[in-house]
């Protein structure tokens, strides 16, 4: 157990050691340096374009910059090119906005999917099942941006109130209990919005799950035993269903960086994603970077921890 | 991890139903059993019809709007701003800027331009972002998981192929995709090959996967070792007899990935880094129309809808192929 840990956290390291040079890579060779996303300005000098490229280090080779950046981070020194705040902090900021929408958004999703797959799974083809299916694949296919303005347009018509952003503007002077009633309010239609393809998928997954898990032996003897319906379906059929989807916890993790570029876009959620795609815009290398970098971290670290779950949960299973 | 469950047993699908049919003697090859499968999903069948309509209209409209003046998706009428679907062409334009009919049956946009025109031109460039980008998966991935089960236990060095193509695919996995492509793009200098290329080159993975997994198991199948000993050369072996049947869940996949290669676009599109006019995709017609959402809602709802018919349609196919392949579920419908 203990070595398969050491093996495994030692192999994923040298991984993202890899993922940290091939995205480091990529991203100094694409055309583009971050003193050429103002080129025409009449205030930069030629002199001074130098100056600023040799303060970032952009005019030393590939691999010493690669040293750089890893330095930096690793000091916690590593300032942002475009305003030249520490990288972390800033992260660390914006963490904390895309903390809520994320747990929101994974408890809208899972609390949704389960009743609905295993409904769909006990009611094999009725027409329940067929128009939940239908649905899950229409919601699969909606571009995300595209029900979102029609939901925005349909609450801000019908209900009078502000969707957009953290918080309304103006009711900071507001009593306590209004202020986080706002912000729940300004939280649940975003994460809604990002939850609804998760739903669609999982409850799938769960019904897929559900029907080969019914099919199995031991559930026709436990029916044949007599067990009343539901202590065969919750009790024998749903404890082995569930199974895989402790390994999906894991899988979660990512999510946080990157899952949500579009919706934080739409609802202006000055989150993770926002940040990046701010970054993306103004060739902030530092801070794609280490972006990049943590949510490939994050997602080695989830592959670990589903791994270690699904041995938890499952004693078949044994680390070697 | 998403909605994969029972790929594995479609390798079964192809070769043991092959090996019935001529012990039966029955004239049903596995293209027609697979047809008959599929014929009986009634939501399959619906989005099929879809596609090959959508098929058709990307023909012809490409034709029309490239060769027909008057469909010109380009032409700009200033005195025809903004005008609803449906809406008659009006008679202070010149003769040869009228449009078809003399009316504008998805309405004009921000500059007078025929919204019917522009997504006739859309429906071509979006299928074949789609096309190509999933061709060029397919390539990648076909190459990386059929060298990595064909090659695998060959040795470079310490290492073997497998090993080495396998962790390789383990680390393009572990980008988060979209940033990745969002990235890619906006670097790259704007133009509709390299969203393609872009696509393409992120969303190989899991079909190099399938395609090692099953290359895995058909090297041991009989059918290979008997070509084998017929002293067939190698590129012919895995060329015409393991790629073949290897095809089963790559195809499935490569259906639903053409579906999430329109989403991506028109995802790009909406964050600014999407195709670039003068070509129309319906991503970029969506997303421009947003800032005319509360004056001419039909500037978004009309490529709105297009996408979801067309990506919902690709869908289901892919899920009617992938229930008909599979042949646990086909014994249980019966």
């Amino acid at each position: 157990m203990w070595r398969f840990l050491a093996r495994t956290i030692v192999q994923r390291l040298l991984l993202l050691v890899v993922i940290s040079i091939v995205s480091h890579t990529v991203i100094h060779l694409a055309p583009g340096e971050p003193t050429e996303v103002d080129a025409m300005n009449p205030m930069m000098k030629a002199e001074d374009v130098a100056r600023i490229r040799k303060s970032f280090h952009l005019d030393e080779p590939i691999h010493l910059q690669y040293l750089h950046w890893m330095k930096d981070l690793g000091t916690g020194e590593l300032k942002s090119f475009r305003d030249g705040l520490p990288v972390l902090p800033k992260i660390w900021e914006r963490f904390l906005n895309s903390l809520p929408l994320f747990l929101c958004t994974t408890l809208i999703v899972w609390t949704a999917s389960f009743p609905v797959g295993i409904q769909a799974a006990l009611k094999r083809g009725s027409r329940y099942d067929r128009s939940t299916t239908f649905f899950a694949y229409t919601l699969i296919s909606i571009p995300g941006f595209f029900l979102s303005y029609l939901l925005i347009l349909w609450v801000v018509r019908t209900f009078h109130l502000p969707v957009i952003g953290l918080r309304t503007f103006g009711t900071d002077s507001g009593s306590g209990i209004m202020r986080v009633m706002d912000r729940i309010w300004h939280l649940v239609i975003p994460s809604l919005m990002a939850a609804l393809t998760g739903i669609a998928v999982l409850s799938r997954y769960v019904r897929a799950q559900m029907l080969e898990v019914l099919a199995q032996d031991y559930v026709r003897t436990a029916r044949a035993k007599g067990l009343d319906e539901d202590h065969v379906v919750y009790g024998h059929a749903l404890r082995n269903a569930l199974l895989p989807f402790v390994t999906m916890f894991g899988l979660l993790l990512p999510g946080l960086i990157s899952g949500s570029v579009i919706f934080e876009q739409i609802f202006a959620w000055p989150g993770l994603g926002l940040l990046g795609y701010e970054a993306i815009l103004a060739r902030d290398f530092p801070v794609i970077l280490t972006l990049n970098f943590m949510a490939a971290a994050l997602t080695l670290f989830g592959i670990l921890l589903s791994d270690l779950l699904y041995a938890l949960v499952d004693p078949r299973i044994r680390l070697q | 991890m998403s909605i994969q469950g029972g790929q594995n047993p479609a390798s079964e699908a192809l070769a043991p139903p092959f090996a019935e049919a001529e012990a039966l003697g029955s004239a049903e090859t596995p293209t027609q059993q697979l047809w008959r499968t599929f014929r009986k999903d009634r939501l399959a069948m619906l989005g099929l019809y879809v596609l090959l309509a959508l098929l058709v209209v990307a023909l012809v409209g490409h034709v029309l709007t490239s060769f027909w003046p008057i469909f010109d998706p380009v032409t700009v009428r200033l005195p025809d701003k903004l005008r609803p679907p449906l809406s008659p062409a009006s008679s202070s334009l010149a003769k040869d800027l009228l449009p078809p009919f003399h009316s504008y049956p998805f309405g004009t946009d921000e500059f007078g331009r025929n919204v019917l025109a522009r997504m006739l031109q859309g429906s071509f460039i979006s299928l074949s972002v789609g096309i190509v980008a999933v061709s060029i998966s397919l390539a990648i991935g076909l190459s990386v998981g059929g060298l990595a089960g064909f090659y695998g236990q060959r040795r470079l060095g310490p290492i073997s192929i497998d090993t080495l193509l396998m962790r390789f695919t383990d680390v393009v996995l572990c980008f988060p995709t979209f940033f990745l492509i969002l990235t890619v793009v906006a670097l790259l200098p704007p133009s509709i090959y390299n969203i393609m290329i872009v696509i393409g080159m992120t969303s190989w993975m899991s079909t190099a996967r399938f395609v090692r997994a099953e290359f895995l198991a058909l090297r041991e199948q009989d059918f290979v070792t008997a070509a084998k000993a017929l002293g067939l050369p190698e590129w012919r072996i895995i060329f015409r007899h393991m790629i073949p049947n290897a095809l089963a869940p790559v195809l499935v996949s490569a259906t639903i990935n053409v579906a999430h290669a329109i989403l991506t676009e028109s995802a790009l599109s909406f964050l600014g880094f999407g195709v670039r006019p003068p070509y129309a995709t319906w991503g970029n017609i969506l997303a421009d129309g947003r800032s005319y959402i509360f004056d001419a809602p039909w500037l978004f709802l009309i490529p709105g809808a297009a996408i979801l018919i067309v990506v919902l349609a690709f869908n289901l196919v892919g899920e009617g192929l992938r229930d008909a392949l599979n042949p646990k579920l086909r014994k249980r419908s019966g």
